[in-house]
């Protein structure tokens, strides 16, 4: 356990060897949730509520996705894609630990560190710019901390997924790419759940997308009673276990037919 | 009792290797299905290593070195075969059995690039579960002699390739592994580095009985620390034993090179010396002519004796056959001959 510790201090040190990679991140997301905040007024018009959200709700909504997205965010499957194709996989497998399990600590590394330099002030920043709503419900607060970390997995795991696949497609920048717009679609991010048409919401009911931003920023907006809110965190935890599977034999068949790049 | 350190039998690597059909109809066709052979990187081979021997492995590029590196190291599956390394089977139980080697790429490196030297030890030493005191008492020696010191604050990026590679071995050997396998340590690097290297390896190979298992193209690397060599060709081993009986029966060869003062033709020269078992051939730019003979120290003496009587001569040299011209022969031929 000591050296996957080590791993996270190791992460937050290459984040700080990275600083202006940190401040221009602060500012992509506050514009992020500044044009999403005008937009969103701009549809909202003259109405008080869509779907059982009021404008007020519905920024704090953005706010909260955005500021959620730095902790559950990462760049796990192309930073494999990369080491796989260059061949540095071989020197991760010379080393006495489980090479999905080091990724997973890089990326939790990764996620502590924005969640606090990076999360926290910008929410204050944004907390005095835009009418934003913020609960001071600790068990509200308890609720969304479970959940969030529960997003880091789902979506952890989802790059796993298709980082693995490089083992098989030797070049998948397209797949990645892929992946991210449907996160980041079908997770809720740009567009809450409910404002999907009927047909698509019961279909997204059954994919583990909307477990990674939905979930989490509507127990934040308290858009979910209590009940739902303890539905949807077991229907989380769930994802997270589901999804643990395939990783295990996509590895185990990865393991075997591994070709190292290069020399 | 000599320990085996690695026991490998009739090993085999295949890989699937594709072709692509020419043309814009034939890049169609792969879309659907692809042509691809199987080729053995690594064909049947078998070889034993004891502890604190230390081997050269050679082969021209692509001959299957770093195939069987890898295996050996648990990286990649063989196809088939058995190998046994440190009493494990490398790819079976990995995370165990990596505990007991270390390992060198000169290609890739194994430090964290962004960060100073001394935080990927520390990671280390947490991830080889090494105490503080082992580190201590052998990592500060190790440091000492590869003269890191003033270099351990300082990110990977910023060292120059000859200190990184020093870091690279330093951290190869964090857990003091009995086995340490080094892909072209030396590659790219200047006369001091690699003897400091050198010698450090000898150091701890008598220090520690360490087996090392070396790879590389630089073969004065190999003469300064091996005794046994492997030699590797398109995937079989041909040559398994001493580099002296290598030497002994390949080279014993001689060749002189004669330059004259006044213009000499080949030709008359070749008729000079019709008879003896002699090879000539002229350097046309230098105006160099270099006879290849057979060590017998009559021929050699004979020679000169002929050419001398003959000719003016401006400077004379003879040469031994370098152990690069023996590969280079071996090679060529593609087989050894050791009778």
């Amino acid at each position: 356990m000591d050296k996957y510790l080590e791993m996270i201090r190791i992460r937050f040190l290459m984040m700080l060897a990275y600083r202006t990679n940190y401040y221009t991140g602060i500012l992509i997301y506050s514009i992020n949730i500044g044009a999403y905040y005008f937009l969103w007024k701009a549809i909202y018009g003259a109405k008080t509520d869509i779907q059982g959200l009021s404008i007020a709700q519905m920024t704090t909504y953005v706010a909260i996705s955005w500021m959620a997205r730095a902790f559950y965010f990462n760049n796990l499957d192309r930073e494999m894609a990369m080491e796989i194709k260059e061949g540095k996989v071989a020197v991760e497998l010379i080393r006495p630990y489980n090479y999905l399990g080091m990724k997973t600590m890089q990326a939790f590394g990764e996620g502590i560190f924005r969640l606090f330099f990076f999360s926290l002030p910008g929410l204050i920043i944004v907390y005095f710019v835009f009418p934003i709503q913020f609960t001071w419900d600790l068990g509200v607060w308890g609720l969304f901390a479970i959940s969030i970390l529960l997003s880091f997995f789902i979506n952890t795991e989802l790059n796993l997924l298709t980082g693995i696949t490089t083992f098989f497609l030797y070049n998948n920048t397209g797949l990645i790419r892929a992946k991210r717009v449907v996160i980041d679609l079908f997770s809720g991010l740009i567009l809450p759940m409910s404002f999907f048409p009927g047909w698509a919401q019961e279909i997204m009911k059954f994919l583990p997308f909307q477990g990674i931003s939905y979930i989490p920023s509507m127990i934040y907006t308290e858009g979910f009673t209590h009940q739902q809110a303890i539905a949807a965190l077991g229907q989380q935890f769930l994802w997270v276990v589901i999804l643990y599977l395939p990783i295990l034999w996509l590895w185990s068949i990865a393991k075997k037919q591994l070709v190292i790049q290069g020399g | 009792m000599t320990q085996r350190a690695i026991e490998v039998d009739t090993l085999r690597k295949e890989f699937k290797s594709y072709s692509s059909r020419s043309g814009l109809a034939g890049a169609f066709r792969d879309l659907f299905t692809r042509n691809y052979k199987v080729v053995p990187a690594v064909n049947d081979i078998s070889f034993t290593v004891n502890q604190g021997e230390m081997v050269g492995y050679i082969g021209e590029n692509g001959a299957g070195k770093s195939t069987t590196i890898k295996m050996l190291t648990g990286i990649l599956t063989p196809t088939s075969g058995k190998i046994i390394v440190n009493g494990m089977n490398p790819h079976k139980q990995r995370e165990q059995f990596v505990q007991t080697i270390g390992v060198v790429f000169g290609q890739r490196s194994q430090l964290w690039w962004d960060i100073a030297v001394q935080e990927s030890f520390r990671l280390l030493k947490k991830v080889y579960k090494v105490t503080d005191e082992q580190y201590d008492d052998h990592m500060n020696h190790v440091i000492k002699t590869l003269d890191i010191e003033p270099l351990l604050d300082k990110p990977v990026r910023k060292l120059s390739l000859g200190q990184r590679m020093r870091c690279e071995l330093a951290a190869a050997l964090i857990h003091n592994p009995p086995l340490l396998f080094l892909d072209e340590p030396t590659i790219g690097l200047d006369v001091l580095v690699k003897l400091k290297i050198r010698e450090f390896l000898k150091e701890i190979n008598e220090k520690y009985n360490t087996t090392i298992l070396l790879t590389t193209h630089n073969l004065t690397d190999i003469e300064a620390l091996c005794d046994r060599v492997i030699m590797l060709d398109e995937g079989s081993i041909i040559y398994d034993g001493a580099l002296k009986h290598l030497k002994e029966n390949l080279g014993d060869g001689k060749e002189l090179q004669f330059q004259f003062l006044e213009k000499v033709d080949l030709q008359a020269v070749k008729a000079l010396t019709t008879g003896m078992p002699v090879k000539w051939a002229l350097d046309e730019k230098e105006h160099i002519f270099t006879a290849n003979v057979e060590d017998h120290d009559e021929l050699v003496s004979m020679l000169i004796a002929k050419i001398v009587a003959n000719y003016k001569i401006k400077d004379i040299k003879i040469n031994e056959t370098s152990t690069e011209e023996i590969i280079r022969n071996i090679y060529e031929k593609g087989a050894v001959e050791v009778g």
